[in-house]
Parts: C-alpha cells; sequence; structure tokens
C-alpha cells in the first residue's frame, strides 16, 4: 500500500482530456492497494518483476521518443498511427473516408463502457492505466476501411502508458494489427476497447515484441453486438514479465470469437495469459487455441475462462491449450475455467503440455537435418502456424517470418 | 541384378537389437551387394522394421551385439543424419506429419545436406525449385503437395509418394523401403512401384520390406529373405516369395519349434 502511495503521489497532475480518469484511477490504486499473490489471479506472478515498473521513468509528453527507422513499410493503402502518451498520434494525417475521430460527449460516453461491459474496469492493471494515461486513440469506424497498423514503442526504462478505443459501427469491417516493441528494459501498461456493431467484422493483431528484458501490461475489452465477427491474434515474444488480459464478450448471441494465442518464454522471463469470454446471448461460437513454448528457466502461464450463463443457449465454444516444454527446467500453469449455467450448449476445452515430438525430430533427422536443426525447424513450425494467423502480413514484414532465435535452449 | 564383382555395399552381421530392454533382433546376418534388390518378408512382430529403424538410426533402439559396415564404415557409430548424409535412406511406414514446416523447404534443406556431402555444391532457392519439379514426375507427384506443411492432410498414397520422392532427391546408396506397399491402393503401388524401380541402379541397392507378394510383382526382388523371432530364417530367390504366398508363414512355426524358439 505505502509503495503505491508513494509512487502516485510522485507522479505529475492529472492533465488533459482524460483528467477524470487519471484521479478516479489514482484513487482506485489507493484503495486496492498492490495485488497479492493471495488473490487468484496473481496466485503465481512474480510481484517483484510488478513492483519494479514503479522504478521506471513514466512517459509523458516532455519525453522523447525517436522512431528507429528499422520499422518495415506499411502495406500500400494500410494506415499506420503511431500510439504513445507523448504526442497526438493523428497530427499531420488526413484520416481515410470511414474513420473518424471520437471526441466531445461522443467519447465521455464510450469512454470505459466496453470495460464494464467485460467486467474488467477495476482489475489493477486497467486502474493503472487510467491512474497515469494522459492520451487516447480514439476512432469511430464505418463502412469498410483501410487496414490499421498501430505501432507503440518505450525504451530506455520508460514507462509507457497508451490507450485505444475503437468504435466500429454496425456491419463496418476493420483489420487492424498492433505492434508494440520495448527496448532497454522499458514496459507498456495498454488498454484496448473494441466495440463491434451488429454484424461488424474486426480482425485483429497483436505482435508484442520485447528484448528480453521489458515488461508488457495489456488489457484488451472486447464487446460483441449480435451477429458481430471478431477474430484476434496475439502473439508476444521476449518479455520478462508480461499480463496479457484479453476479455470479449457477445452481449446479445450469435456473434462468432476466435482467439489464437502464442507466448514464448526464455531465459528467466515470466508471461501470463488471462483470457475470459463471456457469452450474453444464444448461439455464439468460440474457436480458442493458445500456445506457449517455455524455454531455459521461463514460466509460462494460462488462464482461460469461459462463462456461458443460462441465457447463452446453444453456444458452441472450444478451448485448446498447447504447451511447449523445451527445457526441464522451464515451467507452464494452464488452467481453463469452464463456468456453464446454460444446460444446451457445447463446449469442449482440452490442455497439452509436451516436449518436442520423438518421432518428429527423428524423421528430419533420418533425412540429414542435425538435431539442433531438426529442434529449431519443429520450433519455427509451431509457432508459424499462428504467426502466419497475424493480419496484415505481420509475420513476414516484421519479423522476416520466424520469431528471433538465440536464447532457446532445446 | 546379381554380379559376382559387385561392391559390398551394406554387411549386416549378427545384429541383436532391443527396444525399452526387450530383444527384438537375435542375430540378423544381411549382406547387399551394389545393383542388388532384397526383399525382407515376415509376419507382425517379426523383427522387420524394428531393422530398418536400427539401420537408419533411431534413438529408442539400442544395438546389444554384432555389427553393420556400410562402405568399410561402422555404421553404428553414426548419428541418423550423418547416414542419411552418407547414403542410406529409409522409407518409413508411417511417414510422419510436420504441421507449420514447408514440405518444400524440408525437401530442400535435406536434399542439400545430402549433396554437400557427396561434394555437390548447395542448390539455391530457385535451381532447387527447378530440381525438384523434374523429380517429381518419378512419382507423378503433384506439384501443390510442395506448398503444404510436411506429410499434413496427405493422405496415405501421398504420402508413400512424397516418401520416394525424398528417395529420388536424396540419391541413396542403400535405400530401405519399411512396408511401402501399405495403405496403397493398385494404381498408387504401381506408380510408387515404378519410382523405385527408376531409382534401383548398378550403385545403389535396395532393402524392401513388406507383408506381401503384391509389391514383388512389381518390383523383383533378387534375394527374398524371411524374417522370425528377431533373424532371417531363410533366404531364397524371388521364387521363395511366391511359395510363401501360397503357403502362408505356417512352417515358420513349425522351424521355430523345432529349434526350440517361437
Amino acid at each position: 500500500m505505502a509503495m503505491t502511495e508513494a509512487w502516485l503521489t510522485q507522479l505529475p497532475d492529472p492533465t488533459g482530456a482524460l483528467e477524470p480518469v487519471q484521479r478516479r484511477g489514482r484513487l482506485a490504486l489507493t484503495e486496492q492497494g498492490f495485488p497479492s499473490r493471495r488473490q487468484e489471479s496473481w496466485r503465481l506472478t512474480d510481484l517483484k518483476r510488478l513492483e519494479a515498473l514503479f522504478q521506471l521513468s513514466l512517459a509523458n509528453d516532455s519525453s522523447h521518443v525517436s522512431i528507429p527507422d528499422s520499422w518495415p513499410t506499411v502495406p500500400e493503402q494500410a494506415l499506420r498511427l503511431v500510439v504513445n502518451n507523448t504526442n497526438d498520434p493523428l497530427a499531420g494525417f488526413d484520416l481515410p473516408e470511414g474513420i473518424s475521430i471520437l471526441e466531445g460527449v461522443e467519447l465521455e460516453q464510450a469512454l470505459g463502457h466496453t470495460l464494464s461491459r467485460c467486467q474488467c474496469a477495476s482489475e489493477w492493471p486497467v486502474e493503472l492505466n487510467h491512474g497515469v494515461n494522459q492520451q487516447i486513440l480514439a476512432l469511430r469506424i464505418r463502412g469498410k476501411v483501410p487496414p490499421i497498423e498501430l505501432v507503440t514503442f518505450a525504451t530506455d526504462a520508460m514507462f509507457m502508458p497508451t490507450r485505444v478505443l475503437l468504435l466500429v459501427e454496425e456491419k463496418a469491417e476493420l483489420e487492424v494489427l498492433q505492434v508494440v516493441i520495448a527496448k532497454g528494459h522499458a514496459a507498456h501498461s495498454h488498454l484496448l476497447e473494441i466495440h463491434l456493431g451488429q454484424e461488424s467484422k474486426v480482425q485483429h493483431g497483436l505482435l508484442a515484441l520485447g528484448e528480453g528484458k521489458e515488461s508488457l501490461l495489456a488489457n484488451m475489452a472486447i464487446e460483441q453486438e449480435v451477429r458481430s465477427h471478431y477474430s484476434m491474434v496475439a502473439v508476444s515474444h521476449g518479455w520478462s514479465f508480461g499480463r496479457l488480459e484479453p476479455n470479449v464478450v457477445q452481449v446479445g448471441g450469435q456473434a462468432s470469437s476466435s482467439i489464437h494465442g502464442l507466448s514464448v518464454t526464455a531465459a528467466d522471463q515470466q508471461f501470463a495469459v488471462h483470457s475470459t469470454m463471456r457469452f450474453e446471448g444464444p448461439e455464439g461460437t468460440l474457436d480458442q487455441v493458445q500456445k506457449t513454448v517455455a524455454a531455459d528457466r521461463s514460466h509460462s502461464i494460462f488462464n482461460g475462462a469461459i462463462q456461458v450463463p443460462r441465457q447463452a443457449q446453444r453456444t458452441n465454444a472450444s478451448q485448446l491449450s498447447r504447451s511447449l516444454l523445451l527445457s526441464g527446467r522451464a515451467r507452464v500453469d494452464a488452467k481453463p475455467e469452464l463456468q456453464i449455467v446454460a444446460d444446451d450448449v457445447r463446449c469442449t476445452h482440452g490442455a497439452t503440455v509436451s516436449q518436442l515430438q520423438e518421432d518428429q525430430l527423428f524423421y528430419l533427422r533420418s533425412r540429414g537435418i542435425t538435431e539442433s536443426s531438426a529442434a529449431s525447424l519443429l520450433l519455427r513450425g509451431y509457432c508459424k502456424e499462428v504467426l502466419d494467423l497475424l493480419p496484415l502480413d505481420a509475420a513476414s514484414r516484421w519479423l522476416d517470418g520466424a520469431l528471433p532465435e538465440g536464447e532457446t535452449n532445446p | 541384378m546379381i554380379r559376382p564383382d559387385a561392391e559390398l555395399l551394406l554387411e549386416i552381421n549378427d545384429l541383436h537389437a532391443s527396444v525399452e530392454d526387450k530383444p527384438i533382433l537375435n542375430g540378423v546376418t544381411l549382406h547387399l551387394k551394389a545393383g542388388e534388390i532384397h526383399a525382407v518378408m515376415g509376419r507382425n512382430g517379426s523383427g522387420k522394421s524394428t531393422l530398418s529403424k536400427v539401420l537408419a538410426g533411431h534413438p529408442a533402439y539400442r544395438v546389444t551385439s554384432g555389427s553393420v559396415r556400410y562402405l568399410g564404415r561402422d555404421l553404428l557409430e553414426l548419428e541418423p543424419e550423418e547416414r542419411s548424409r552418407l547414403g542410406i535412406f529409409l522409407g518409413f511406414q508411417y511417414p510422419i506429419e510436420i504441421p507449420g514446416v514447408s514440405n518444400l523447404e524440408f525437401l530442400r534443406v535435406s536434399t542439400n545436406a545430402r549433396r554437400q556431402n557427396k561434394g555437390q555444391g548447395e542448390l539455391d532457392t530457385f535451381d532447387f525449385d527447378d530440381h525438384v519439379r523434374e523429380r517429381l514426375q518419378v512419382v507423378q507427384m503433384d506439384p501443390a503437395f510442395l506448398e503444404r506443411s510436411v506429410n499434413e492432410g496427405f493422405s496415405g498414397g501421398e504420402k508413400k509418394r512424397n516418401e520416394i520422392l525424398q528417395m529420388a532427391l536424396l540419391d541413396p546408396v542403400v535405400a530401405i523401403l519399411d512396408e511401402t506397399d501399405s495403405g496403397l491402393d493398385i494404381d498408387a503401388l504401381r506408380i510408387v512401384a515404378g519410382g523405385v524401380n527408376q531409382l534401383a541402379s548398378p550403385d545403389n541397392c535396395t532393402l524392401l520390406i513388406t507383408h506381401y507378394q503384391r509389391l514383388l510383382d512389381e518390383i523383383i526382388p533378387d534375394y527374398v529373405h524371411v524374417m522370425a523371432a528377431g533373424r532371417i530364417l531363410r533366404t531364397g530367390g524371388s521364387e521363395l516369395a511366391l511359395e510363401l504366398e501360397k503357403t502362408g508363414y505356417d512352417w515358420v512355426d513349425q522351424q521355430l519349434a523345432a529349434e526350440g524358439v517361437g
């Protein structure tokens, strides 16, 4: 408690459009205190690493973040926006038809609505973002618009809060790729809200790349109205400490959600994915596959909650967690959490933890491929199945087709 | 093709091997010379597949005694990848699916590993593309299968064609084909067997492991060996396979009983 308060008192005073949100966030953080391992969702967390975030300097409008020129070019017709807490991401842009800025009363009404609908508005990482974030990128999407690439970048032991809100109108179609990059022990706190109107369609990708020593807190709240289609592909790699929380709620039923995840950890990294899928109407579907690769002494956590209350009859949901352990000292905790009240539903779930398959290794070796090359080929194949699903050709543009190797120790 | 002066390529002497401490091979002796096609027949559990895996170097099998010499070298000392690079090829009974790994890339990496060993240069992506398309004709395979993941979603027949395609690319000295005929309909069997026949030359040898005579209608062996209880019980010419087709394997039990094995 004392630590949180001490940190809050040295923050700059709340300012800007999000001033009331900041005030409420700081109050909530004071009241909640610091997370404890006695709380179920923090039980496995290395809280020392969360505490360490308080040592970083908060990025604000006086921080300077220079954009590396190593970033790949944006695909034709796509729109790239650089989102950070330091400048207006839309400065100097003419937004294409169908994309407009959400501000004033409209923004006030929309802000936090989806977080509440997803029942995650008062989660600690969300309040942390509330407490410090000065900027928001809020867009309304109408019709079929060009793809959007949102890049967030932090470096030099900076704590970078960012927030994005996307209001996707009825029957609109959006392809959005978020690239979150950190270097130099920096940390990100990211908050995303997407509201999908009736029959709208969103393909959402998240490519989160650290360099081994960085931290990531990301909360994503997705609200789906009737007959909307939402697909998320989230890939994370290289985070010393990470916590990714996708929360999806289907409020009207007959919607489809698909969540594909890949988290890769090495060295002594810890990365957690806490996903929640809630069906509040009938005949919704979910297709979820979470993959993890844990090397060295790293620790990967997956909690996948699926809630099917009484009104969500004829829900069809499947969740699969597949973990690959590359070292005897690596650790994986995978926990499905199914809360099903409706009686006419189909919900399947499964979890596997394995090592590289010996028969696959032998097959490759019997074709002249060395054991270490065979292992890395198999590993790349395992990851590629998820990487290839990222929108905007992200894997080949940002990763040259595969995640960087080196730290892993098969 | 039997030639008395042909080079001895593979020399298996009194080979014993076990898996999980259970003895499976109990003294196999087989000599394969250049130009020859050998067939090993026998019932399930006779040790045929174990023999093929031991020769390819599968880590789950332990050689307890005996020797295997390949072109004068101790084969058993070599890692599986070294064996392949030196020209030993195992066509799998159940080819393994490898999701996410492109068949084309896999074929290119393995072909180049073998080429390097032969002192030929590595083929780049473009040259390999031409090379593989030419070799596809050996098994009349659809190029679309190159773009897929290794063996993933292939039918049984397509997997076997993919095995023979690998054989065509790796140009082995000793090809061991484990139940290559299983799961094939008659047309696919003819195509696969045609591929094997095309690849057989006076400089290499082939070891066919099979249950049935029908493969041997398409690929005529120089020698037929009957395996039982982990060793070669009888050796003959191609007529032995026909005889087995007629008489079955009952005589094997009698012989083993008479020898106090079985």
